[in-house]
């Protein structure tokens, strides 16, 4: 797998709040893998949230206020990779239209353009090669809808799940179908959420996974919470720990 | 025509921002416009695929080929347009030899006269004025000789059309044909008999429309 | 139509389960049959790239096309009518209607006549409307309203419709076979055709170029509708008019590729004036009525304008995972699914219809296969930015009626967390210890309706960072 663009010696880490909270193990993985490639990572302890939430809940004035720090902080000019298709998507995709007309407007798209979302950037930046120690499991993927319509990465995350030798992929039948997070959708419509993440459970449950794999931890944790209150036995995971698991052989 | 309600409304919409937006630009032609074999091959393979039958004829055999088909139902009455050359022609044919055949029933007067008729009829030949190969579709262009609701009311509608007639794509019959210097009345596309999936998605054909479109194309 | 709460109908829709498995088992195959039919990926985006320029480039021209549109259908024998409102617009069909002594009229469908509510307004005038769609035919049985943009009765299965005929059509006996019971609407409404003497239609497309008007169906009661009586009455939203007849093979192969994944449907029909010297049928008399009702309001802003881009193919529909799960009745308005989520709030106002703004997850499946690219998620974003601003007059009716305190003020709580860095580790410190403590109510109680109790991580991502010594610059 050769790499699209050149190695940079050094980029930063935007572990997003949901990580920070949450999932940090699966920060910490992502950024051992960088590293591992041979890659300084920075990360800059004033970062918080990629400021979605309000964005999409109609707070656009809180959701610049939140960005804007996130502006000051990724600053230098390089890349800054997001272990989310999701927080990535809204820093390049939409941080250029949060910011239109300010004077941070520049800014703005000039760190949309240094945004990767972590898989991508281990594919196309890094070449990374993979070697499974692992015992045999079968998983699971689960595409965010971000990461799949918005960032169009899911390919990358695939390939490196193909690259573990004892992990069997079993692939949703309903793949595309949102899993019903939406941040503050679920909150605001429980009831229909709640059909889309039993649904999306239902999935998960036909195809014999013993784990479900994602690059999201919004969804992940969504989709962990349906199946916990259910009793059912998969378990969840970030892709960059899941990853760091098999090429340790835990 | 002036109405409080248009300017109103016009005033309304003139009052917005203005955007500059160009006409987009034309998609470039098909590479190589298909041979008339296959434009003819690919609207037979899409009219039967949405259930009509098309026969391929050489020109002067198509009327015999019509009175076969129709020999082979059983129908009492064809509605057609007395006015137009195939009209001439199935009359003359009909002279001839009408042994099997359904009674010629000219349209050759307003529908407020012939409405009856109309309805019971059993079928109405057309002629078809081209047919485009892309979409698997007919032209008809009903004028004063030939009555929209020829192609419309009966159960069966049998159309005669020139392979000759047959464009690659719609906006090659629309630009071809100048259409959009001359519009008629009333102008339609048909491609197959009608049908409705509305019930649980199931497609059935014969709804309001004919209940079988007979395509005879002439080489 | 919205007397309940959209949260309300939405839950009885999800507890329906024959309703899901009906709307399941529907969308699924629509989403199946659009793949097949725009099975070339880098092709489909030119087409769609194109379907949007000619919607973009028409409506920037608005005022200038329907002035066109009035001369040309003028010219040719075509009466136009203006309707600022939908009472307008009813007003203006009945008066057709009475001018000729009528007491009945077929329809084709036509979601506008929906928006007017034209059929109730008609029945209180001793008019009575007969749905020619079979669709419509069905749901019109039954007194129901259309759940789908395409596909009326799409909410119901042969059983239910089997039942609704044999209990409503004279003389029908119970059947569930769909050829049967195609040739009982068939036979009942063959009658309507050759009595009634006027013909109602939508319009999907008006061309200002010729003046013509075209029509797309696959039963054929939309060319009975508009040519077996000797009146035929159009009704179209005033964004339905393009520019040029060039436009409507792209713009038709998208359509009706989306709508129910044809390569065409039966009937293209492209109508150009009424009766003219000499030709023996066709309605003697065309109206059009181009209706406004709220489209000059939405005009006014430039990014809500491209909510006028629709062409109603339903696709987004088709492809939501909300409208597959709550079916159409649950939006509680005329137009369901995410068009209906980004119309109904500028039509009807915030106030009213804002709700809807807010049940969609921003999945962005409706607007990746949307014909003419409409940038829904977009627009659900700005009615939301709509409904909680506190800027003054202007933008969509109702701007600012959401605002409250406890929102505002969890917000800016939310700010100040996420731009006071130590504010931040103190709270995910807190979190991380007593998370499992926090007070069963609001956001949490209604998360966990569905899903076990979220578990903070005992060390934040900053801390174990900080621990693993990993660089800051």
């Amino acid at each position: 797998m050769t790499p699209e663009s050149a190695k940079p010696a050094k980029i930063y880490f935007f572990g997003t709040c949901l990580i920070d909270a949450f999932y940090p193990e699966a920060g910490l993985a992502a950024i051992r893998l960088i590293e591992r490639e041979g890659v300084r990572v920075v990360f800059p302890p004033g970062q918080s949230c990629c400021g979605q939430p309000a964005y999409n809940s109609g707070f656009p004035d809180q959701a610049r206020a939140v960005a804007r720090q996130q502006l000051r902080i990724f600053r230098q000019d390089i890349p800054v990779v997001v272990p989310s298709g999701s927080c990535a998507g809204m820093m390049k995709h939409h941080y250029p239209a949060l910011f239109a007309g300010t004077e941070e407007e520049a800014s703005a798209r000039a760190l949309a353009g240094r945004v990767f979302e972590w898989s991508e950037f281990m594919v196309r930046v890094l070449g990374v090669r993979y070697e499974d120690r692992g015992a045999p499991l079968r998983v699971t993927w689960h595409s965010s809808c971000h990461a799949l319509r918005e960032m169009k990465v899911v390919e990358f995350s695939k390939q490196l799940l193909r690259q573990l030798g004892n992990v069997e992929l079993a692939e949703l039948a309903r793949e595309r179908e949102c899993c019903g997070f939406g941040g503050t959708f679920s909150i605001k419509h429980p009831a229909i959420s709640g059909a889309l993440v039993n649904d999306k459970v239902d999935d998960i449950e036909r195809t014999g996974a013993e784990r479900v794999i994602g690059g999201d931890c919004g969804c992940l944790m969504n989709i962990a919470g349906a199946a916990g209150r259910r009793g059912l036995p998969f378990a969840e995971q970030h892709l960059a720990e899941f990853i760091w698991e098999r090429i340790h052989g835990d | 025509m002036s109405s409080p309600a248009r300017d109103r409304i016009l005033e309304r919409l003139q009052g917005a921002p203005r955007q500059e937006i160009p006409r987009p630009e034309a998609p470039p032609p098909l590479a190589a416009a298909p041979d008339r074999g296959a434009r003819v091959a690919r609207l037979k393979s899409l009219l039967e695929a949405m259930r009509a039958e098309v026969h391929v004829v050489p020109s002067p055999e198509w009327l015999p080929r019509l009175k076969d088909l129709l020999r082979t139902r059983s129908l009492q009455t064809l509605v057609y347009a007395p006015d137009t050359s195939i009209g001439a022609a199935l009359r003359a044919a009909w002279e001839e030899d009408p042994s099997g055949l359904p009674a010629l029933l000219p349209y050759d007067r307003p529908v407020e006269a012939f409405k009856e008729t109309l309805f019971a009829a059993d079928a109405a030949v057309t002629t078809a004025a081209g047919a485009v190969a892309d979409a698997g579709a007919i032209i008809l262009r009903p004028d004063a000789h030939e009555p929209r609701l020829m192609s419309l009311v009966p159960p069966l509608h049998i159309a005669v059309l020139a392979a000759d007639a047959i464009y690659p794509s719609l906006g090659d019959a629309l630009r071809e044909g100048g259409w959009s210097a001359d519009m008629p009345t009333n102008l339609i596309l048909v491609s197959g008999p009608s049908k409705t999936a509305d019930i649980e998605l199931t497609l059935a054909f014969g709804v309001h429309g004919p209940k079988e479109l007979v395509v005879l194309i002439l080489e | 139509m919205a007397t309940e709460s959209f949260e309300k109908r939405a839950d009885r829709a999800l507890g329906d389960a024959q309703l899901r498995r009906n709307f399941a088992f529907a969308m699924g195959n629509f989403i199946l049959k659009r793949q097949a039919v725009f099975s070339d990926a880098a092709e489909t985006e030119r087409l769609r790239a194109l379907g949007s320029a000619i919607k973009q480039r028409a409506l920037s021209r608005l005022p200038e096309l329907l002035t066109q549109l009035e001369a040309a259908c003028t010219r040719n024998g075509i009466r136009v009518h203006w309707a600022e409102t939908t009472a307008v617009a009813n007003r203006v069909v009945l008066e057709i209607i009475q001018s000729h002594a009528a007491s009945r009229v077929v329809k084709g469908k036509s979601m506008v006549s929906e928006e007017m509510h034209l059929n109730a307004f008609l029945a209180s005038h001793g008019i009575e409307a007969i749905e020619t769609d079979l669709g419509e035919f069905i749901i019109q049985l039954n007194g129901e309203t259309p759940s789908h943009i395409i596909v009326p009765a799409i909410h119901k299965n042969k059983a239910q419709i089997a039942k609704i005929f044999h209990e409503k059509v004279p003389g029908a006996p119970y059947t569930e076979e769909v050829a049967e019971l195609n040739a009982i609407a068939r036979r009942t409404l063959r009658r309507k055709f050759y009595e009634v003497g006027i013909g109602l239609s939508g319009v999907n497309f008006a061309v200002a170029e010729t003046g013509t008007l075209c029509l797309v169906e696959n039963e054929g009661n939309g060319r009975m509708c508009t040519t077996v009586p000797a009146v035929h009455i159009a009704v179209m939203g005033l964004e339905k008019v393009v520019e040029k007849l060039e436009d409507l093979p792209p713009l038709l192969r998208l359509l009706t590729g989306s709508a129910t994944g044809q390569l065409v449907t039966t009937y293209v029909n492209l109508i150009t004036s009424p009766r003219r010297e000499g030709e023996k049928d066709g309605p003697r008399e065309v109206h059009l009525v181009i209706l406004d009702n709220g489209r000059s309001r939405i005009y006014q802003d430039p990014q809500l304008r491209r909510t006028l881009q629709c062409v109603r193919c339903g696709t987004c529909l088709n492809h939501c995972p909300v409208y597959t799960r709550i079916g159409g009745h649950a939006y509680g308005f005329v137009y369901p699914g995410p068009i209906g989520q980004i119309l109904t709030p500028q039509v009807e106002g915030l106030e009213k219809a804002g709700e809807l703004a807010f049940a969609s997850s921003l999945c962005g499946a409706c607007e990746e296969v949307c014909p003419v690219k409409i940038p829904i998620t977009e627009l659900l974003r700005r009615l939301r930015d709509e409904s909680y601003s506190a800027a003054p007059d202007g933008g969509v009716p109702g701007r600012g009626c959401r605002q409250n305190l406890v929102e505002r003020l969890a917000w800016k709580g939310w700010e100040l967390l996420n731009t006071h860095p130590r504010l931040n580790r103190l709270a995910t410190a807190l979190l991380g210890r007593a998370g499992e403590y926090l007070p069963p109510g609001g956001p949490l109680e209604r998360w966990m309706r569905y899903r076990s109790q979220p578990q903070f991580a005992p060390r934040s991502l900053h801390r174990r960072i900080q621990e693993e010594g990993i660089p800051d610059e």
